[in-house]
Parts: C-alpha cells; structure tokens; sequence
C-alpha cells in the first residue's frame, strides 16, 4: 500500500512538471506518445496545482455576444468555485471606452480596435500599449426571407445585393431565376428588411457586400443601413426576424441561429452553393490574414470575403475578446488569462456553439492555435 | 426658542396658535424644499444636456451616427418624425377620452361608470414593451392589409400616396399604439375634472330647457377646459417621450415624409437615442445628448404654448 501510494504520488508529480513543461513550450503536442497520454491527468493536476482563482473578473461589451458569454461564465465559473465573471452587455462601442478606462478588466467587441484607437489610446489596467486581441465568437450570417412554399434559394453575391438594397423589385426577377431553375418564384414584391439600431452584424454584411459585390453594393461598409435606400427597417435581430415572419416577400440578414422557420439563401462563393453552416463560417476565418502593422498578439483579422475554398461561407460575423498583454495588478493578469483561454478552448467554443450557435474555432487548426498562441501570452 | 418663551405666558389659545406656527412653518419649509428640488434636478438635467450636448455641433460625417453631414440632419427629421407621430396619437386619443370621460360620468349608470374607470385605469399600468410586441405581432400584420387597401382606394390623397408598407410597420400603426398607452391620461384627468363640474351647473341648464348636449357643451366642457387640455399635454408628454413601443413598432429612417402607410418613416428621438446608444462612442454620445435637449426643449416650447393659448382664452 505504502508503496502504491508514493509511486502514484511520484507519478502525479511528474504529470505535473511534464504539465508545466507544456504549458512553457506550449506546442509540445506532437511529441512522444506517451507524453500524450499524460495529457489527461496533466490538466487536471494543473488546475489543482495553481493556487486555486478566486476574485471577480469584470468583463463587458459586445451585445451580440452575449448568448456565448452566459455560455462561458457559467462553464468557468462551474470549473473555477472562487470567480465570479460579470460580463455587462452594454454595447461594443461603450465596452472599448471601458476596457480604455479601466472599467472592464476584458471585453467582447464586435469590431476590433482601429490603429486609430489604439495609438490614441491609454489603457488604465494594462501595463503596455500592447493588447491580446483575438477573434473568440464567430458566426454565420444568414440573408432570410419569406416567401411561402421556398425554403432554400441559390443566390450570389450580386443577387444578394440587389435583394437587400431593393434594386430587384419583384422575386420572380430574371436574376434570381437564373440562380434557381425549377424554383417556381411568384411575383411578389421584394421588401428588404435592415436593422434600425447601428450593428456589428449590419458591419460584416455590408463589409461582405461591399468587397464580394462591389459593382451593385457602392455604400462600404457600415453599422447604421445606409438611410437613402429603401425597405422596412426593424430594432435588433429579433424586430427583424419579426418583420421578416409577418410579411411575405420579406428579405433581410439575421444571425444564422435565429433563422428558424424562414427561409435561408445558400451564398455562391468561389462558384459553388454554400449554405450558412459553423464549419464554413471557420474556413472563412482561416482564409483571412490579421491586419499588419499590429502587435503579434493583435489578431484583428481582414476577413476575406472571398476565399478560394468553395466550401467557405463568407458573409460571418467575426466578434472579438480584449485584455492587456501584460497588466499592472497579477490578480486581473491571472484571472483574464484564465478566463479567456477558457472561451477559446474547445470547451469553451463548444459551449457558445450549443448556447449561441456560433462556429466552433477549434474546428480549424490554423486559427485556433493563432489564438491559443496569443492567449497564452497574456501577463 | 421663542415658542418655549411664549408657551407659559399665554394659556390655551397661545399654545394652539404657535402649534400652527410651527405647522405652518414645517409645511412652507418643505414645500420650498420640494420645489427647489424639482428645480435644481430640472436646471441639472439641462445643463448636463448643454454641456455635453454642445460638442455635436462641431460633429461631420466621419464622428455623427449614421454618418450624416451634420447634426441638424439628424435634429430636424427625429424632432419632426417625434412630433408628427404623437400628434396623430393625440388626435386619436383626445376625442376618445374626452368622449369616455363624458359617458363615465354624465351618461353610464353609475355602477357601470366605477367598473369602466377602474378599466381605463388598468391600460396605464401595462408595461410599454407590451405594447410593442403587440403592436409587433397583432397590429402590424393587420394594419399592413388595411394599408394596401388604403393605397390602392385612396392613393390620392398624400397621407395614403406611395408604396404601402407589407409589414404595417408605419408611423399610422406607431401613432395607434400611442394613442392607445396614452388614453388614460386624458380619459382619467378628464373624468375627474368633469366629475368636479357642480351638479346644480348642468340642472339649471337643463331647466332652462337645455338638451343634454346643450348641458354638456354649455355647462360641462367649458368649466372642465383647462382640466382637460392638462390631461392631452401630459398625454403629449408621453407619446413623445416614448421610446420602446416606437423602436419596436416603427420602420425608421431620417426622411421627413407626411405618408402614414410607407415603409420609410420618420424616425422619433426617443428610439433613435435608445437604439444608436448600445453602440455608440466619442461624438455619437455627444450627438445623442444634443437630441435629447432638442427633444426636451420641444417640448416645452408646445406645453408653453398650449398652456399661453388656454390662459388666453380664460380671460
């Protein structure tokens, strides 16, 4: 017994400066396969081995993440006994004003800093001008409509364009026809749908619009719908699912969770149909190169919006979490650390992908170990 | 202190004169109190409202929200969709409440008139994102097949004229809500002024043979007037302060349109500022701010005037 006992404690001991050995190089997983099978016990004698969190991590911003927050606090909080995560949904715009002034230890923010911002910019907990920026919620975007009897139609950017900023009239229009034979489309007039709040999601659409349809799409990219076209605008995702289900011959853009019931188009990218789905949403991201000129821990990505890989989804909302690279006070350092590499776990990422039907970053490699990397360098 | 001195030496009488001194006293003191404070709170608001309103004015297409050129772009279109659709709502309400106001009390038995009170009563306590999820989901959807009605019977008339909305979702459909959310203001104030109206007024006309009618246009309405007109400026107040109902139901944009039944409304201040907020940063605070005080200074501008007209009209 005495012996099982101190073999067993040696053993566990070893786990753990095998653990931290991991944790240092942090990209040891192509090693030994025995040191994979260490993998296991490893994460667990970590979280018993680190002085147990404890404390009260701020976090606010971003309200189209909020959905994946609950997901994440709750998950960590369940892991972590002694932390209690508030996460304050007051907004993107208001979460980086607070992130500035030291009101939010991390943040979720629909937009990443601009390099404006961040030259411009001190931010009161963070000991450096450097920040660790990392893409934690994307989503699909879907464009919804309804028209009774059509669950599914083929439209390509162009289409989608013309729909959205009501130069197509009527949905049995030529162009559409042209997507879909066989699709017996009716007469009736095309009424699009926008947000009337300014949006992230309005961001990334008219982004997609603007760089996959350029000729038909000529306002850029915005967060208030251009006001000079026409269409019913509607308050938040769910006035425009809303409007979308009480009238036919509705067509608008909603995050690709709540389209339930309507009807949602497949998008031709690189010439082939794809319908919104997590995985191609992912694909996306992985085509897309982080902005230069940023800090290796910024990873604010130009996403493109039109890969090459015909099973990429491009029209994806892409929602960003901040913290300091280094902060001033240890506790918020080891706290933020803990929490955000959590949300870009594949625990966490599959959390948010059951609450919030977001896509999984775990489900590309390329990105989700950029952003493991970048994490990790939070102190 | 002086009360302790002039206590032994004036009997009962003194005592219960200096009690209401006292009284007295208390009570001007606290009513004092009480309206400095509305004052100081008011005079507070405003001044928060200048100081970090003002800044927009200076605001171009790259810092103000919805990226217009600049700030009046905003004002005039919001403070015009604001006043447009609670003037409707007004319209709708004020003949209805004055109208139940006067079966309530001159008309109904009086068992049913206490039950039709207590009634009304229970519209103001509905929350008002009630009211827009049911102007969302019940009156919209309706009101949108009355409209395509509208236009095409009525379509030359420029209330009705252009494409009607397929959703409802229009500033007709906007100001119906309001109207209903603000009818207990007029028909509750209402009520109570006429009920105030001495019973022996409406008998003497009637015995100088005075129909009913007669009595209430002769006797009733014009002791009742100024109660009244209260009652529509608070309801006023309301319909353009209200702020959720309207983001809910109404289809915004910054155009200035009379039609009622398009797509392309107005937008109201009170919905702008509650929906450009969550999102906003550096000058697009300020922006919202400085629709705020336009908004308030609106609406000053018409309870003053209401109130002049009617100060007026008693002379």
């Amino acid at each position: 017994m005495k012996m099982r006992t101190s073999l067993s404690n040696a053993a566990k001991a070893a786990a753990t400066i095998a653990a931290l050995g991991l944790a240092l190089t942090a990209c040891a997983s192509n090693e030994a396969p025995a040191a994979t099978s260490t993998t296991d016990t490893t994460t667990a004698s970590v979280t018993a081995t680190v002085p147990a969190l404890s404390g009260t991590l701020n976090a606010g911003g971003s309200t189209a993440q909020t959905a994946a927050q609950d997901a994440w606090r709750a998950g960590f909080q369940a892991a972590n006994a002694g932390v209690t995560v508030n996460y304050d949904p007051v907004g993107s715009g208001a979460g980086r004003t607070g992130f500035a002034s030291g009101s939010y230890v991390v943040i979720g923010t629909d937009d990443a800093f601009s390099a404006t911002e961040l030259s411009s910019t001190t931010f009161t907990l963070c000991a450096t001008s450097d920040i660790v920026e990392v893409p934690a919620y994307i989503s699909p975007v879907a464009v919804a409509f309804n028209l009774p009897g059509i669950t599914s139609l083929i439209l390509d950017a162009n289409t989608a364009a013309s729909l959205l900023s009501g130069k197509i009239k009527t949905w049995n229009d030529p162009a559409i026809a042209a997507l879909n034979p066989g699709v017996t489309l009716p007469s009736t007039a095309v009424t699009p749908v926008f947000r009337s709040d300014k949006s992230g999601t309005t961001g990334n659409v008219t982004d997609y619009l603007s760089k996959a349809a350029p000729s038909v799409w000529t306002y850029g990219m915005v967060e208030n719908w251009p006001t000079d076209l026409t269409g019913d605008a509607a308050n938040g995702t769910q006035g425009v699912v809303a409007a979308i289900t009480g009238a036919a011959g509705t067509v608008g853009y909603v995050d690709f969770s709540q389209t339930t019931g309507l009807g949602v188009a497949s998008l031709i990218n690189a010439g082939s149909p794809v319908a919104p789905n997590a995985a191609g949403a992912t694909k996306t991201l992985s085509a897309s190169t982080p902005q230069t000129g940023r800090s290796a821990t910024d990873l604010a990505y130009d996403v493109n919006r039109t890969p090459s890989d015909p099973t990429a989804y491009p029209m994806i909302m892409v929602s960003y979490e901040v913290a300091c690279a280094q902060y001033k006070d240890p506790a918020n350092a080891a706290l933020a650390k803990a929490y955000m590499s959590y949300v870009v776990s594949t625990e966490g990422q599959t959390a948010a992908a059951g609450n919030a039907g977001s896509a999984p970053l775990s489900s590309d490699a390329t990105v989700a170990s950029a952003v493991a990397t970048a994490v990790a360098a939070i102190s | 202190m002086s009360i302790a001195i002039a206590l032994p030496t004036s009997g009962a009488e003194a005592v219960h004169t200096a009690r209401r001194h006292v009284g007295d006293r208390v009570w001007k003191s606290v009513t004092w109190a009480a309206g400095i404070t509305t004052i100081l709170i008011l005079g507070g608001v405003v001044a928060f409202l200048v100081i970090d309103g003002a800044p927009a004015l200076s605001g171009t297409a790259d810092t103000l929200p919805s990226h217009v050129s600049n700030i009046w772009r905003l004002t005039s279109p919001l403070l015009f969709g604001s006043a447009w659709s609670s003037a409707w709502a007004l319209l709708f309400a004020t003949p209805v409440g004055i109208g139940f106001a006067l079966f309530v009390t001159q008309v109904a038995p009086r068992r049913l008139g206490t039950v039709l009170g207590s009634a009304i009563d229970l519209l103001a306590a509905v929350p008002s994102v009630v009211y827009g999820l049911w102007g969302l989901f019940v009156v919209a959807p309706v009101a949108a097949r009355v409209y395509a009605w509208l236009s095409a019977h009525l379509g030359w008339i420029p209330l009705f004229s252009g494409t009607p909305s397929a959703t409802g979702r229009t500033v007709l459909t906007a100001s119906l809500v309001l109207a209903i959310m603000v009818l207990p203001m007029v028909a509750t104030l209402s009520r109570e002024v006429i009920s105030l109206v001495p019973k022996t007024n409406i008998e003497a006309a009637l015995a100088l043979g005075s129909t009913r009618w007669q009595a209430i246009r002769l006797a009733v309405l014009p002791q009742a007037k100024s109660g009244i007109v209260a009652g529509a400026l608070l309801a006023l107040g309301r319909a353009l302060g209200e702020t959720m109902a309207v983001a809910m139901v109404l289809s915004p944009s910054l155009k200035i349109s009379i039609g009622l039944i398009n797509s392309q409304n107005p937008g109201t201040v009170a919905a702008f500022i509650a929906q450009n907020f969550p999102d906003a940063s550096g000058l697009q605070i300020n922006a919202l701010l400085w629709l705020g005080l336009m908004l308030f200074v609106l609406t000053f501008v018409i309870n003053s005037t209401a109130r002049a007209v009617i100060r007026r009209q008693k002379v």
